[in-house]
């Protein structure tokens, strides 16, 4: 893979294509801290949505350090996976914490893919996500590792 | 790809067309008289659901738990919000669109019967009446639609659940067809089994005038004729009381009054009745299996409005309780009458007796008498227990079918809304809290009795205020202490009371904060709903159908208090058994069952039978294992977070402090003066409907019901987050710096 352009679509087809990522924050006591969630990405790449509960780990976690990381694969849990599958890490800082869908062309798409999780964005207990992302690292073919970045690290706001 | 279709022009294919319309199909084949009809297929349904959010929604709602662990009110939860869905989405405009032309121009306006046509009907084994919704006289393309809908929905019901679970049916590949009607409103209907399900020599024929809504939800009562099966002559004839009828008024059908020449004449003539089995056993040789059909009469003729097979044992075995769970859902008419008597005879004489037991003397009474009062009290107790489960708990489905009417009419966004017209009145539980607050009142402005108390409990106050307003309270309400958990005393709860007391003053703020809006928010629906319905012409019935689910929700809480307070009463006689015993150096007698206490009180050689008063279980603890989420039912709306009090005994309810989280196996009636200290509740027990969850709403206190071994997962001291919005309960500390919603930092 060479071009720019060709990367990008790739991960924008992977990002399409699944519902759940798995999201890495790290708490307070330096431990990182995984979680299964379900997100939607913006077309152009520059941010990944999600939504949880504010009771929750991970939102404490994210609270503390808003630096997170996310993966996203296509594996089918055959041996094919290991020709065949795609995974995308992602490195990006939550930039804003929504509580009042303020937000709200962001949670249409979010909703557009989910749709079954309105009533779960609706609650007053859930808080909207809004992940700024840095960089894409797509693995495919087993062992080849194509990097995109999005954002210079200097970008990312401070919290 | 095509989805509407005449009865001509159907396949035998149930999957397609379901085994109503087969089954209908067929009967036009050979030559029998139907109402016109067409046939929307089990494509429709799938276009429906498959472009929408709704299949994975009904996923989510139906594996909040194992549904094995779902109980009957949660299972109605779910349908309930199921069927919201349904309301709420609409249908797409293709699908719509064919669906109309085909109304319009085979209909062209009139009233018509929406029926559910389910591809298992046609196996024996499913094949029961009333398991998915049929609505009758539907006029308009639009309101058709909307049942369309809600017959969709119906594959998704309480009933259908219950029985889906165990025909072991996908839910994933469940499907719906749909029959729409023209309503014959013929002068008499009725239902003729070829074969009697509990006795095979015989055939049975039902009739009532009007329209058979009114036999087959059990609202009016149905001549019956028994017939030998092989000659197919009558061999009994049962004459009801004919009072009533039901016949279609505008957009609705309702339930008369019969004229009285009517009710003196059998609906069918003894030739009629035997056309009509002979017509039953002649479509039982078209399917080649005994029939149950369905029909009416217009003229000399007989429509035929469906045919299926009859099955036998349709409530399972002795002990599914299935069939007891379906009993609860009662008509309206039914409901009307379980008012009159739960509000005339049984809530007045429940009171009564527990009043008048209360003026027993206990102390005064000789071993003989002592027994003979506890063997009484045992019995009272027992009857008003059945009570309860025979007319009080059913009476509570005046919640659920008011809750149905108001989502149907509003179709709100939160389809639990209509609980909010109901809330905000006068319960015992709220003026016994009220009345507990009073003293704790007294108690607050004097630091004396404050320290009276502190040292040498409530028993030695000569404070004659206090002892008066404590004597006032517990004569009107009882001890709630008292008689809750066995392994306390009267008098020591007496002690714990006071200490309850004492949290409970000032507490005025809670309960008052919560009433704000809630009253102005509630006129507002209530109007809303009325209009509606106004122009529907159903505003009578809206009316009516809201104060009995007014006085359904108010009952649910006063029943519970009165038949604590029977119970109560039970225990005081049984303690001071106990303590008879006691001294008499009984072993054990402190945990001696009622039948062991009374048999010993009245024989000093009795054998005791060894078996002791159930004790609480062990709890299972692991030091390993630890419930960091839990999930329930969003029972009462809010977020709040505390220490957990897990409830096991009456000293636990002693030591509830003020802002903890009180989780519980079930909020038992003896409880609920708890619920205004909390910040929080959890419960085993599941329902956005039962007791916890009603007096939770009314002060406005997040809720979570239905978590599997709350009161085992959770422990005392255990910092808990409830989400009474989303039903997660959260266990272990929170960053404090998160704010949540209403909760103070």
């Amino acid at each position: 893979m060479t071009n720019k352009k060709q990367l990008q679509r790739e991960i924008a087809e992977l990002l399409l294509s699944q519902k759940l990522a798995v999201l890495a924050t790290q708490s307070s006591e330096v431990f990182p801290y995984a979680s299964l969630i379900a997100f939607a990405a913006t077309d152009d790449l520059h941010k990944i949505v999600f939504s949880t509960p504010k009771a929750t780990r991970k939102f404490a976690n994210i609270k503390h350090n808003p630096k997170v990381s996310l993966l996203i694969d296509d594996r089918s849990n055959n041996a094919k996976d290991f020709h065949d599958a795609k995974a995308v890490t992602v490195l990006g800082a939550v930039e804003r914490i929504d509580i009042d869908a303020s937000q709200k062309e962001l949670a249409s798409l979010y909703l557009s893919k989910h749709p079954y999780l309105e009533d779960f964005l609706r609650s007053p207990s859930t808080a909207f996500i809004i992940i700024s992302v840095w960089s894409y690292y797509l693995v495919s073919r087993f062992q080849e590792v194509m990097e995109l970045h999005i954002h210079d690290e200097n970008d990312i706001p401070a919290f | 790809m095509r989805t509407t279709y005449l009865l001509s022009e159907i396949s035998q294919d149930s999957k397609i067309f379901g085994g109503k319309a087969t089954a209908l199909m067929r009967l036009q084949e050979a030559g029998f008289r139907l109402p016109a009809t067409l046939c929307i297929s089990t494509e429709a349904y799938k276009q429906f659901i498959s472009g929408s959010s709704i299949k994975e929604k009904i996923q989510l709602e139906l594996h909040r738990k194992k549904f094995s662990d779902m109980r009957w009110e949660e299972i109605w939860d779910a349908a309930l919000r199921i069927r919201n869905l349904f309301l709420r989405q609409r249908m797409q405009v293709e699908l719509a669109r064919e669906i109309s032309n085909a109304l319009e121009k085979n209909f062209a306006g009139n009233s018509l019967v929406v029926r559910s046509s389910a591809p298992e009907e046609d196996a024996a084994a499913t094949s029961f009446a009333g398991l998915h919704e049929s609505f009758v006289n539907i006029r308009g393309t639009e309101p058709i639609l909307e049942h369309v809908k809600l017959v969709w929905a119906s594959l998704w019901s309480d009933r259908a659940l219950l029985y889906r679970q165990e025909l072991d049916l996908d839910f994933a590949k469940s499907s719906m067809a749909v029959v729409v009607q023209e309503l014959v409103a013929g002068e008499v209907s009725g239902v003729t089994f070829s074969i009697n399900p509990t006795d095979a020599t015989e055939g049975v024929v039902e009739a009532v005038y009007g329209l058979n809504q009114g036999l087959v939800d059990g609202a009016v009562e149905p001549d019956r004729w028994i017939f030998h099966r092989k000659e197919a002559s009558i061999k009994e004839h049962y004459t009801p009381q004919r009072e009533k009828f039901m016949a279609p008024q505008g957009d609705d059908v309702i339930l008369t009054g019969l004229p009285e020449n009517k009710s003196l004449q059998a609906p069918l003539s003894p030739e009629e009745a035997v056309a009509i089995y002979r017509k039953a056993k002649k479509i039982e040789n078209v399917f080649g299996k005994p029939q149950d059909v369905e029909w009416t009469k217009v003229g000399n003729d007989f429509f035929i409005l469906q045919s299926r097979p009859v099955t036998a044992g349709q409530d399972g075995d002795k002990d599914d309780k299935r069939g007891w769970y379906l009993s609860l859902q009662r008509s309206e008419d039914n409901l009307k009458k379980l008012r009159i008597k739960i509000e005339q005879e049984h809530f007045p004489a429940m009171k009564k007796e527990a009043a008048e037991l209360a003026k027993i003397d206990l102390r005064s009474l000789s071993d003989k008498g002592l027994a003979g009062e506890l063997e009484n009290r045992l019995q009272v107790k027992e009857k008003w227990t059945a009570i309860y489960w025979e007319d009080f708990i059913p009476f509570a489905h005046g919640m659920r079918l008011f809750g149905k009417l108001y989502n149907d009419t509003v179709s709100p966004e939160d389809p639990f809304e209509f609980v909010e017209l109901l809330s905000n009145v006068p319960l015992l539980s709220k003026n016994r809290n009220k009345a507990l607050r009073k003293i704790g009142t007294y108690v607050q402005q004097r630091p004396d009795l404050q320290h009276a108390i502190a040292a040498g409990g409530a028993g030695a106050i000569n404070d004659a205020e206090f002892n008066r307003l404590m004597e006032g309270f517990i004569s009107l309400y009882g001890d709630p202490f008292c008689g809750t958990y066995g392994d306390r005393t009267c008098d020591v709860s007496r002690d714990e009371l006071v200490s309850v007391i004492m949290q409970m003053a000032g507490n005025s703020t809670t309960e008052k904060k919560s009433q704000i809006g809630k009253e102005a928010n509630k006129a507002e629906l209530e109007s809303t709903f009325l209009k509606i319905s106004k122009e529907g012409g159903k505003r009578a019935r809206a009316e009516g159908l809201l104060d009995l689910a007014r006085t359904s929700y108010r009952f649910r809480d006063d029943d519970n208090i009165v038949l604590g307070r029977i119970e109560e009463q039970f225990f005081r006689a049984l303690e001071e058994g106990r303590q008879r015993l006691k001294k008499r150096h009984v072993d054990g007698a402190a945990h001696l069952t009622a039948r062991d206490v009374l048999r010993s009180l009245v024989d000093k050689r009795y054998k005791l039978s060894g078996t002791k008063a159930k004790e609480t279980p062990a709890k299972q603890e692991n030091q390993h294992i630890k419930a960091r989420q839990l999930l329930g039912q969003p029972a009462g709306p809010g977020i709040s977070r505390g220490r957990a009090r897990v409830i096991d005994s009456a000293r636990d309810l002693a030591l509830f402090k003020k802002g903890e989280v009180l989780v519980c196996d079930a909020v038992e009636p003896n409880m609920t003066f708890i619920v205004p200290l909390a910040a929080g509740v959890i419960e085993r027990r599941g329902g956005m409907l039962i007791h916890g969850a009603i007096i939770a709403r009314e002060y406005g206190i997040a809720c979570v019901t239905g978590v599997p071994n709350a009161a085992t997962l959770i422990h005392t001291g255990d910092e808990v987050t409830v989400d009474g919005y989303l039903g997660i309960v959260t266990v272990g500390q929170l960053d404090k710096t998160i704010s949540l919603p209403g909760v103070g930092k």
